[in-house]
């Protein structure tokens, strides 16, 4: 059980670094004299004079050479000093305590509704190879994973939202708003976990084991939910762990397409306006949630099968 | 060497006719894509313009074709950079093993810490509305994959007696390449490089359509998309142009990838 923490804490700190490193080419590139952008974009450009600009110089270390400015960059960054906000001019960290619960709550959502819709009818086709349901299935899809993230949103919205007007087409506040973003998600997770499903229900069901169960004289059900049950859980948990990538990047297209408040939404932002300090924290905590979520799915694996703990 | 499946076929006809389609309408409708005309705001599809024009009375038809020659251009291009690196470094792993293979995953496991559209996101940010921050960002992200599934194979076809034997008459590395390993690698490419270049599509389309890819007026499929969604009432042939484009690219590199679960 030590090796994948410390295998998920090396990651988180690989996100940290690289972001770090990313963040601090992105404030070095900026044209002009940094400390005067700074400065003028933290306190307005009518009192930015030379005093104000050399105190800003002299925090961010603007002064130094590049080597030793990364190294106090990443000083701020372990003591979770992200700084301030170009734009609002308020801490970076306030700002994500806001929208990461938007964020987590919509991702956590989208999971969900992802694990009640594709599994479940792809077990129901496993059980029948190549029936109706199945064939069904297998080309909704195939057909669903050429769509876009977007665009399925888009459809979602035109549909659900304007045809039909069952659920608010974006916004934030109330329990419907989260359907249609969290929709959008689970649908393209859904796509493929449904034949991750039907796949590991076709391979159970065709194992020895299996049809041992069958041949001692089990019910179907019983045999299902003893033999097949968790052994079908398995990689379809494992492969959660390939979907949270998806997840992520959707998450930043998928807010931005709902207006829902969220860390995805916000980095969109900070990079339209180059808000550094924001641009590095949002970054930061999306790569950290998807390290987490990781580490989540790990834990989860380990409960299901048995067989990892030992090995 | 490499047999393609009836589902493949059917994705490479696709894709040609999308190529065709891109390079072709230039060539018989002659004019700028991005050139307005306000008197001919947002003309339904027929008429003086075949497929219609945008809320600037830009051509439809010229603006799609330009789109497609933009995604697939940088979906080749960054295909083909990920695809030479990833293969080459694969197998350099694969049959050297020890520290270089274990330098390497390390280098791999770091970019794959970070979800990838983040990193492009990122590398966008540094230069706004540039090209080499696409090209570099979905490059650094696709070769990873081609890494991977290379390395495994290179891994399993260097510890067979095929490839000792060879070495073992006095063969060079390069004959060895090209004689064992490119056979048994030139399908699992194939595989990796449609799927990546569906990636890459659907990456830049996510760029535009969230404002930070490439700026307008260049014509980019995303980028048109949200232009156009305030438009679904006034014109829903118009805003369903882009949609269905991204949807064929995709489809046609998902089915020469192949029908199956990754």
């Amino acid at each position: 059980m030590i090796r994948p923490i410390l295998h998920r804490v090396a990651q988180a700190l690989l996100v940290a670094l690289m972001v770090g490193v990313l963040t601090f080419a992105l404030m070095r590139s900026l044209p002009g004299d940094m400390a005067w952008r700074v400065a003028a974009g933290r306190y307005g450009y009518d009192i930015t004079d030379a005093a104000v600009m050399e105190q800003v110089r002299q925090s961010l270390a603007l002064d130094q050479p590049a080597a030793l400015a990364l190294l106090s960059w990443f000083g701020d960054l372990l003591r979770l000093d992200l700084g301030v906000s170009l734009i609002s001019e308020l801490p970076v960290v306030d700002e994500i305590a806001h929208q990461l619960g938007a964020s987590v709550t919509l991702a956590l959502t989208a999971l969900l509704l992802s694990v009640l819709l594709g599994p479940p009818l792809g077990v129901l086709a496993g059980l029948r190879p190549g029936g109706g349901l199945d064939r069904a299935l297998f080309a909704l899809s195939i057909t669903l994973r050429a769509l876009p993230q977007f665009v399925i949103g888009l459809l979602l919205i035109y549909g659900l939202a304007i045809v039909f007007g069952l659920l608010p087409a974006s916004g934030h506040g109330e329990a419907g708003h989260v359907v249609l973003p969290a929709l959008t998600l689970a649908i393209g997770l859904a796509a493929v976990s449904c034949r991750v499903a039907r796949d590991a229900t076709v391979a159970v069901t065709t194992s020895g084991y299996y049809r041992f169960g069958e041949t001692k004289g089990l019910r179907p059900l019983d045999n299902f939910l003893r033999h097949g049950l968790r052994n079908i859980a398995v990689p379809i948990v494992t492969y959660l762990g390939v979907q949270l990538v998806y997840l992520i990047e959707g998450v930043v297209v998928v807010e931005t397409l709902f207006a829902w408040p969220g860390i995805g939404h916000a980095l969109v932002h900070a990079i339209l306006a180059r808000d550094v300090p924001m641009i590095q924290g949002t970054a930061l905590v999306m790569g950290l949630m998807f390290v987490l979520l990781n580490a989540g799915v790990d834990v989860m694996c380990g409960a299901l099968d048995p067989r990892r703990r030992t090995s | 060497m490499i047999r393609l499946s009836r589902g493949q076929w059917a994705g490479v006809a696709l894709l040609l006719l999308l190529a065709l389609f891109a390079l072709g309408v230039p060539q018989v409708v002659p004019g700028d894509p991005t050139r307005q005309s306000l008197s001919n705001a947002l003309l339904p599809p027929g008429g003086p313009f075949l497929f219609g024009t945008d809320p600037f009375g830009r051509d439809m038809l010229l603006r799609l074709a330009a789109a497609v020659r933009l995604s697939l251009g940088i979906a080749l291009l960054t295909t083909a950079l990920a695809g030479v690196i990833g293969v080459a470094l694969g197998v350099l792993a694969g049959a050297c093993g020890g520290w270089v293979d274990r330098a390497l995953c390390g280098v791999a496991d770091t970019l794959l810490a970070l979800p990838g559209l983040l990193l492009v996101l990122l590398l966008v940010a540094i230069a706004p509305g540039r090209f080499w921050p696409l090209y570099l960002g979905v490059s650094l992200v696709l070769w990873v994959e081609y890494f991977r599934m290379t390395r495994a194979a290179a891994l399993r076809i260097a510890a067979s007696p095929a490839v000792e034997a060879s070495r073992l008459l006095g063969f060079g590395p390069f004959y060895r390449f090209r004689r064992h390993y490119w056979p048994e690698l030139a399908p699992i490419t194939l595989t990796v490089g449609a799927f990546g270049s569906a990636t890459s599509v659907m990456s830049v389309a996510a760029l535009g359509f969230v404002n930070v890819g490439v700026r307008p007026p260049t014509p980019e499929l995303g980028q048109m998309m949200i232009e156009l969604m305030p438009y679904y009432n006034e014109a829903p042939l118009i805003l369903a142009q882009p949609i269905l484009v991204v949807v064929l690219l995709v489809l046609a590199l998902n089915l020469i990838a192949g029908g199956k679960t990754q």
